[in-house]
């Protein structure tokens, strides 16, 4: 499958980072959070109001606007 | 035998039972301050073990150590600066992972370590299997399981504390990040060893590594020295974004390479949690139960705490009496009575509802459920440019804005934290429903209901509004990224919110009490000293609060001022009496027409030709908008640590209050409504 960004992705499915995109403090938390290139991420679900979104990532789950969740360039893996 | 004495800094992530960890060290012998110049919470303890005396430093939980936020600054220039003998990083069991992460960056500061495993029951219950010999000698850290809530494991960690401190050489071990990066890191080393007042405070290792992680505030540090030109010529070599992700990556890298070895079997993800949340964060539930739980905190701090309020006002009313009464000569009696005590009563009448809304707060921050609520309500604060976290404190504000304002402890970002503060103040207390009341009682008739409700929404839509308009001006900036973990829940103990309770309370006390206690004071000296000319006793019955007191030659100099909106100089007297406690407005205002405690007698007086229609409802705004009560102006003090942000709040809210009367007073008259 394509390349595409973590915001787009529904809930339950999985993805490989591949890069952060952007740049300064946002990023850099994002960064040591556990999204770095190479981790794996599950979609777990949408808040309520459809935004923000929560990931399982590096076995704890993460929430981050779509705003952040855009940054954040993978690969989806198959079921 | 002269005790040996010793510093210990606890680190961790959030939510791994830090705070729980500090509690059974230190028991009872702690103290809460602030970190020199920031409004984070700085707590130190001290502990006996054997022959040594432990002090105790509670570091911020941070996740990393980078400049991102003013916790993370705070815990790591207290470890580079400090130096604390030991740091003791409390790492959840359960989450080795990013854990480690923050190992990694404690290790590169060349801080002595040990790890506290934590949660061991947890990982244990549910079947994971870590070999602690193995990660001991894959990270040359000492590791010593604990349960912090069950106090089990605190002697054993105290031993290893001691010992480690007790080592005289200190092996440096550090993340390797490969043969680029680390070309650079030395190329780097070599430049900054070479300002002696850098290398000299800093570990010239450490200092490298975070100008290529791209840490602003290490780069600021760099510009004011006499390698500023060097250092950025290698810096320009480089593309920076490439080198902050690989390097967090190595991090990560360098803890994967050992996990597999030291969790012979780990289980991944929180499957209890996930159960809960699927409620809990439901696309329709999800609202409802978050409003459910917000009434229901509420209903604790409100509707709990008004007995144990109207219980401390009697108790002060009585005492005041009673020093009154038993001091023979009046003046003194009288000051120290309706002054002093009067005070010390204005501060107390708020801590009931102090200690139950932190009671609150602190199960269900315990919980694991209050990064939910963020979660949950993220979006709609996202819109007015707060975000999540700013809610609770919000909405508490309707009870009282005092607890409210305390209670955005919980916001991370300075920014949004400070905005959140500034306008709580709109959102119309309880003390203010009073006011209100009486007025729209008198004036307003059937249409009472609407147009106090009218007034509580307005209450919100001016604090939107100034939330927008702050965030556009003077704070300019985006809200805060949200990032956030969801920790999983955990059943909280009682012990940990009855700390977090006292702390609360005896902060409040310490620090906005004295301010609120001043302002009484002054405040009834005002209304107890004789007016220039006027022949009466200090304090004697017939001038306190009257004309004939200094308040009332202050009435007549505001008066002028408040005259376009209709007000006269009674009116300007009630409302400074309002800065001491905003209920006080119409007590005051029935000594001045002379009715007394008889609201009847005062509506009555009102509506035959005393105010207006117009002028009533201007008062109400007023009320709202205005410089809050002396209470909420301790806090925000004491919450901002600035004078300049206090006076900001008072001087946009009194300005606000003015326009918005004027404006209702002039219209009103000019097309003739309601007279
Ligand atoms: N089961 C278990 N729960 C714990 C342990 N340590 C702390 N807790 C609970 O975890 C929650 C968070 O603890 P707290 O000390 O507030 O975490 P902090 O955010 O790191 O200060 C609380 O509800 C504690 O009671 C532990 O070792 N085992």
């Amino acid at each position: 499958m394509t390349e595409t960004t973590l915001n787009l992705l529904e809930p339950g499915s999985k993805a490989k980072v591949i890069q952060i995109t952007g740049r300064g403090s946002a990023r850099r938390r994002i960064l040591d959070m556990g999204m770095v290139p190479g981790a794996e991420i599950e979609v777990i679900r949408k808040a309520p109001m459809g935004d923000p979104l929560e990931f399982l990532v590096k076995g704890y789950n993460l929430s981050l606007r779509k705003a952040e969740a855009e940054l954040i360039v993978v690969q989806p893996l198959g079921a | 035998m002269e005790k040996k004495k010793i510093t210990i800094a606890l680190a961790g992530n959030p939510n791994v039972g830090k705070t729980t960890l500090f509690n059974a060290i230190t028991g009872a012998r702690q103290h809460v301050g602030n970190w020199p110049g920031v409004t984070v919470e700085k707590k130190t303890g001290k502990r006996t073990y054997k022959d040594t005396e432990i002090e105790v430093v509670d570091l911020p939980g941070t996740y990393s150590l980078t400049a991102y936020s003013i916790d993370e600054v705070v815990a790591r220039d207290y470890v580079v600066e400090e130096k604390p003998d030991v740091v003791v990083q409390i790492v959840d069991a359960t989450n080795l992972e990013r854990n480690l992460y923050l190992t990694t960056q404690l290790m590169e500061l060349g801080s002595r370590v040990v790890i506290a495993l934590n949660m061991w029951d947890l990982a244990e219950s549910r079947g994971d299997e870590i070999d602690t010999r193995k990660m001991e000698d894959f990270l040359e850290i000492p590791v010593v399981k604990t349960v912090a809530n069950r106090a089990e494991g605190i002697d054993a960690l105290l031993e290893e504390v001691v010992r480690e401190a007790d080592k005289g050489e200190h092996h440096e071990h550090e993340v390797s990040y490969g043969d680029d990066i680390e070309k650079k890191i030395i190329e780097l080393e070599k430049i900054v060893g070479k300002d002696s007042a850098l290398s000299g405070k800093y570990p010239v290792r450490w200092l490298s590594v975070k100008l290529l992680d791209g840490d602003e505030n290490i780069l600021e540090k760099i510009e004011g020295s006499s390698v500023a030109t060097q250092v950025n010529s290698v810096l320009s070599t480089i593309k920076k974004e490439d080198y902050e992700a690989a390097m967090a990556e190595k991090r990560y890298e360098t803890i994967n390479t050992v996990l597999p070895q030291v969790c012979v079997k780990c289980i991944k993800g929180v499957t209890f949690s996930d159960m809960i949340d699927r409620a809990v964060t439901n696309k329709y539930l999800g609202i409802p139960i978050f409003l459910a739980m917000m009434w229901a905190a509420f209903e604790v701090t409100f509707t709990v705490a008004t007995p144990l309020m109207e219980f401390v006002d009697m108790f002060f009313g009585w005492l005041a009496g009673v020093v009154a009464g038993s001091i023979t000569n009046p003046v003194l009696g009288s000051l120290l009575g309706d002054g002093i005590v009067a005070g010390v009563g204005a501060v107390m009448i708020f801590l009931p509802n102090i200690l139950l809304l932190f009671l609150m707060i602190s199960l269900l921050e315990d919980s694991g459920y209050m990064a939910r609520a963020a979660f949950v309500m993220d979006k709609l604060m996202y819109k007015i440019g707060l975000n999540g976290r700013s809610f609770i404190p919000l909405l508490m504000g309707f009870g009282c804005n005092v607890p409210a304002i305390m209670a955005t402890r919980t916001i991370e970002d300075e920014k949004d934290r400070l905005v959140t503060i500034l306008v709580n103040p709109f959102i119309s207390c309880g003390a203010r429903l009073p006011v209100y009341l009486m007025l729209a009682g008198a004036f307003f008739g059937r249409q009472a209901g609407s147009v106090i409700f009218g007034i509580y929404i307005l209450g919100i839509i001016v604090a939107i509004l100034s939330a927008k308009l702050i965030r556009g001006t003077v704070l300019k900036g985006k809200p805060s990224p949200f990032i956030m973990e969801l920790p999983p829940y955990r059943l909280p103990t009682l012990k940990a919110s009855a700390i977090h309770m006292w702390e609360k309370g005896s902060i409040y006390l310490k620090k906005a009490g004295t301010i609120i206690l001043a302002g009484v004071v002054f405040v009834w000296l005002l209304s107890a000293i004789p007016a220039p000319g006027v022949d009466a006793a200090f304090a004697s019955e017939e001038i306190l609060g009257t004309e004939d007191s200094l308040i009332g030659v202050l009435g007549h100099i505001i008066e002028p001022l408040v005259a376009p909106l209709g007000f006269d100089w009674k009116v300007a007297v009630a409302l400074v009496f309002g800065f001491i406690a905003k209920e006080i407005v119409i007590g005051s205002m029935g000594v001045l027409y002379g009715t007394g405690e008889d609201e009847d007698a005062l509506a009555e007086i009102l509506t035959a030709g005393a105010m207006n229609p117009l002028t009533a409802l201007g008062l109400m705004v007023f009320t709202l908008l205005y410089v809050p009560c002396i209470a909420c102006v301790g806090v925000v003090k004491k919450e901002t640590g600035s004078w300049k942000w206090t006076l900001f709040m008072v001087a946009y809210g009194t300005t606000l209050a003015w326009i918005a009367a004027f404006l209702i007073y002039r219209i009103g008259t000019a097309i003739g409504w309601g007279l």
